[in-house]
Formats: C-alpha cells, structure tokens, sequence
C-alpha cells in the first residue's frame, strides 16, 4: 500500500517547516510511522522520493533513530525501562514479570500482535521508578509492581500525578 | 517572590497553563521587562550578576556563552542566528526538564524569548525527545498561544525584536542530546558529534552562530530579570546563584524533584525524601547522574553545587541524584549504567563502540561471580584508556567509564570479593 495523499501533503509541508527537505527527512519517518505503525522498504522509499533525497539518506536516520521502528510492532508499543534507578526500585522483577505475562523478550511482539516490549532508559519517571512509557501517546506508567501489571497490559494504565 | 522561581508556579497536577492563567500568575513579566527597560548587553550583565551557569551538565557560565553567540553573530553577518534548546535527558536519574516542558511550558518560552533578544538570534529551536511527547505538545499549544499575543513573531510587544520559535520532536538516542550532535540532528544528519572548533557560536547550525542552551538554564531566566540579579544570588547557599532542580532517585523513601538552593546538601534532600528507605543504610550516591563519580556517607555535608561537588571528586553534572542503599551492589548498579552507555553509543570510535559493551560485559561476569583477576585488570586497562585525554572523539565515553572509575576506587575490596563469587552488599 502506497502512502495517502494526505501524508504525502504533510511531508511537503514538513520540509518547508524544517528548513528543507533534508531536515525534514526524521518527521517524514515520524509521519510514515504514524500512519503505518512502522516504516517499510516501500515506504521508506515514497517518503525518500516525496523529499527529493535518496532511500540511502533517509535509511541512514531510520536505522539510527531508536524510536523509528524497521519492522513491524504491535499494536501497543511498551517502552519499559532498564536504567539504575528503575533497576534500583525493583525493575528487573517487574521486567521478569511482563515478559513471563507476555511470553516475549525485549524486542519481540507477542503473537496475537498486540504487544512490543523495547528496553529503554532512562525515560524522565525516575521518581516513579519502576516504570514504563505505553502506547503511542508514550503515557508514563507507575510506580510497577510485579503484581499489579493487569491494568498496564489491558491498556487500562493511566499516567496520572506522582 | 517565590524562592523557588523554578517550580514555583507549576500545577499540582502538572498540567500545563493557559497563557491567559500564567499571566494571572504574574508570568510575562521578565519578558516585558527584558524588551521595554534593558539592552540585550543589560541583560547579558544581569545573568552574568546572577551567577547563572548552564544546568546541562557542563556549568559553563551562561552570560559567557550568550557573549561569544553575539561576537560570532557580529562576525558573521546579517542572516539567520539559532538558539537550540536542549530538551532530550536522557542520563539515567534525570527527570527535572521533563516537569519544567510539561507544565511550564510559558515559562520557558519566556526565558528562550528574553535569551534570544540578548543573544541576538532570530529563530528558537526546541528539541524535545521522542518519549515526552506531553512535553513537546504542551509547547508546541504555548508557542501558538505566545504567537496569537503578540509574545512571539514579529515586533515583539513594540520593541522592534522579531522572532520565531518552534517545536523538533526528536526521535530515541541519548548523543541527540549533545551539542554538535544536537544540531547535527536538526540539520537531518545522523546525529553524531562534531569536531569543535569550529564553536557552534561560529559556526552552527546551517553553518550559522548557534547556541545550545539546557530547558533548565532557560527556565531560570525570567524571574531573574524579574526580581534582579541580587534576589538570584540570594537564593543560594554558595556563591553560585540561584535555586537547582535535583531529582533524587533510588533507595530514598520517596524520590522525588527538588527545587532548593543551589548547594543544599546530600544530607538536606535525603530529608526531604524521607530518608534513605525501609530502615536501610546509605551506601553511595552518584550526585550528577549516571556519569558522575560516586560519594559516600563521609560527603554528606558537601554543598552540592558545581564547585563543591569538584572539590569532593565528583561533579554536579544534572543534578540527578542516584542515591544506592546497604542492598545494592555497585557492580550490578555500574553493569545498569554500562549497559546504557554501550547501548547509547554512537559508534564513531572504537573505545565507546566496541570497548563499553567489552565493559559491560565483563561486568556481567563478575556480578555473576564468575570473573577473574584478570578481568578486573583490564576493567582498570579500559579506565586508563578512555580518560578524559581525546581518545574518544566526544565525552561519552570517557563519562561512561566515570562510575566504574570511581567504584574500582571506591569499592576494589567489593569487586575482589565477587571473585570469591560472593556479593557483600547484596542485590537492591
Ligand atoms: S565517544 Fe562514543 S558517542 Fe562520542 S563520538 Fe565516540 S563513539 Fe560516538
Ligand atoms: S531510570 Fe528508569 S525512569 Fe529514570
């Protein structure tokens, strides 16, 4: 499936926001991501030739970028982090927990397609740690327990006031 | 006058302001003040009379960096200037820019504004990681906000001053948050350091004078225009003005940001978090973030400002502070932090690329109690050389290998037991 019109306007429109179509080649990516979910070859490639840059160009931030993703993810994305003040707070039982939950590792998407689990740190939630950013809108979850992870895997969890 | 011209004026539930709702706070008023009563050479004098350093990590001093932006600006003539500012935290234990974008967005438009007029640049840049997408939607609604009032654009409140500002939502990496990188990034290059010289000021973004300023510093800005340079330095317990956001992490009862004087001690914050947790002792704590050396119980005391923190051996870096408990192992707390240094590398020399996962995964086996002697001794090899002596092209690296440096120095006896395939501390 090729890209809609409508992201093809916003990629114009980015590369005279951005100060030309180079610049403008991360939120073409950001654009493509959104709409697809992740960036394909084919994509890659329309996003390349609506800009005017080469796919050599455009691929050179695609596989540099950590939160562009070259292949597929699911449906909700959990950005769950493994830095020391997670790790300090208890982060490696609940990173135990939501893989057993899951039955995924980090990188991998469940088999119903639902769910990414990706590593990150840190994700700014320290005073919250342990915690994860999910979904699209990267809403900040926690404090997690190992116990308490239903809500985030329904979707339920909410960021709210630490 | 609030003391704390931070966080003073945020929301409880951290949302942010209406403009309309931060000007009934009092907010607009340094800008006013900025553009109507003083020079930009004014204002550069009163940030200087403050003693504002740069809250990004380096604590250059911020009047002295504005200098050199309007010297390169002289020098290069009429066109477009840059200010960047630097949005993307990424060091494990940071999360004071976070607050300051999401719920006091204005305020940092204010300060980027006031910044730009004393600087001399044209255009402001905010470039905000991927992952505080609340923060980059929060600015982008204030800057329309700003524009439809006449805060941003052109003629700025009648004073003749122009300027545009918008929103670049990053996308992952923690070298994003670099300097040279930073603009590298905007320009649609692979984010990856720069040689300097050239100095951005010079030559920056699109081969222009650029500045790279921290969300923090910025954020500073208005209420010292505001309330003066006297009222600023007041603020603080040392001779370095004002008030610093330190984010306290880890085995304290309750983590949480703190805004205080600038040069409270370890002792002061651990207080206000309740305590070290759960009846546990203090065991170390790193006062900067993740690349900042350890202190112990005997530094307690130590003001944590940039000078004192040097003093101790350390340095104040973010102000992150990562505080490890009686519990935690400091070869597992460095195997974290070695993981993301290596994971965060950029790859363009060989000691960060393919040294810090060798590290890392040395680490890993000797946590495991399955190291060596000789593991330990190219531990220390690797220290010696990724010192801070231009092996590495950027300071990542030589960050990177600061706790290690410092827990080998600290804690040897620690390591030597893991050999022993035993942990004297334990696991957090
Ligand atoms: S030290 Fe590391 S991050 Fe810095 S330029 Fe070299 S490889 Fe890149
Ligand atoms: S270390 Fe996990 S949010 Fe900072």
């Amino acid at each position: 499936m090729s890209l809609s019109p409508a992201i093809r306007t916003a990629i114009a429109q980015a590369a005279a926001n951005h100060g030309g179509p180079k610049a403008a080649m991360l939120e073409a990516l950001k654009l493509v991501q959104e709409a697809e979910g992740w960036v394909s070859d084919a994509h890659l490639k329309e996003a390349a030739e609506a800009l005017g840059v080469t796919t050599a160009e455009i691929d050179s931030l695609a596989t540099f970028y950590s939160q562009i993703f070259r292949s597929p993810v699911g449906d909700t994305v959990i950005l769950l982090c493994d830095g020391l003040s997670c790790y300090l707070c208890g982060g490696d039982a609940v990173r135990d927990a939501v893989m057993s939950k899951l039955g995924i590792g980090f990188g991998e998407t469940t088999a119903d397609g639902k769910f990414t689990l990706i590593n990150i740190c840190c994700v700014g939630g320290c005073d919250r740690a342990p915690v994860a950013l999910v979904g699209p809108e990267r809403k900040l979850v926690g404090p997690l327990t190992p116990d308490d992870l239903d809500a985030l895997i329904d979707g339920k969890a909410v960021g709210g006031t630490p | 006058m609030s003391d704390k011209p931070l966080t003073g004026r945020a929301r409880a539930d951290r949302q942010p302001h209406s403009l309309a709702a931060w000007r009934g706070l009092g907010g607009g008023a340094g800008l006013a003040l900025a553009l109507k009563r003083h020079s930009p050479e004014a204002i550069i004098a009163l940030i200087e009379a403050a003693g504002l350093r740069g809250r990004g990590g380096a604590g250059f001093p911020t009047a002295n960096k504005w200098r050199f932006m309007r010297a390169g600006a002289e020098r290069a003539g009429p066109g477009p200037r840059y200010l960047c500012v630097n949005g993307d935290e990424t060091e494990p234990g940071s999360f004071k820019d976070r607050l300051l974008m999401e719920a006091l967005p204005h305020q940092l438009i204010e300060g980027a504004t006031i910044a730009a007029y004393a600087m001399g640049a044209t255009e402001v840049i905010i470039l905000v990681r991927d992952e505080y997408r609340a923060a980059a939607a929060a600015l982008s609604r204030a800057i329309v906000e700003a524009e439809q009032l006449g805060l941003l654009g052109r003629d700025i409140l009648g004073s003749g001053f122009d300027l545009t500002m918008r929103v670049h939502a990053s996308a992952g990496r923690y070298i994003v948050g670099e300097e040279t990188a930073l603009i590298a990034a905007l320009e649609g290059e692979r984010p990856i350091p720069r040689h300097r010289p050239p100095y951005p000021a010079v030559s920056g973004l699109w081969g222009r004078p650029t500045t790279v300023n921290n969300v923090e510093t910025l954020s500073a800005v208005p209420s010292i225009v505001e309330h003066g340079a006297e009222w600023y330095q007041g603020l603080s317990h040392t001779n370095e003005g004002g008030t610093k956001l330190y984010g306290v992490s880890g085995c304290v009862a309750r983590p949480q940001l703190i805004e205080a004087p600038m040069g409270t001690t370890a002792r002061e914050l651990f207080e206000l978090c309740g305590g070290i947790r759960e009846g546990r002792a203090l065991f170390a704590f790193q006062p900067g973030g993740g690349a900042t050396a350890f202190l112990e119980a005997a530094d307690l005391d130590v003001p944590l400002d940039f000078a004192h923190t040097k003093k101790a051996g350390s340095s104040l870096g973010t102000g992150a502070v990562i505080v490890l408990d009686d519990h935690a192992c400091p070869v597992a707390a460095i195997g974290r932090h070695m993981r993301f240094y290596a994971r965060e590398s950029c790859g363009l020399c060989t000691p960060c690329r393919d040294g810090l996962p060798w590290v890392a995964k040395l680490l890993d086996t000797i946590e495991a109690g399955h190291g060596t002697r000789a593991d330990i001794d190219l531990l220390h090899t690797h220290v010696q050389l990724s010192g801070p002596s231009g092996r590495s092209y950027c300071d990542l690296n030589t960050g990177a290998l600061t706790p290690l440096r410092s827990g080998l120095e600290r804690f040897g006896d620690i390591f030597a037991a893991h050999l022993q395939g035993s942990c004297p501390v334990g696991r957090a």
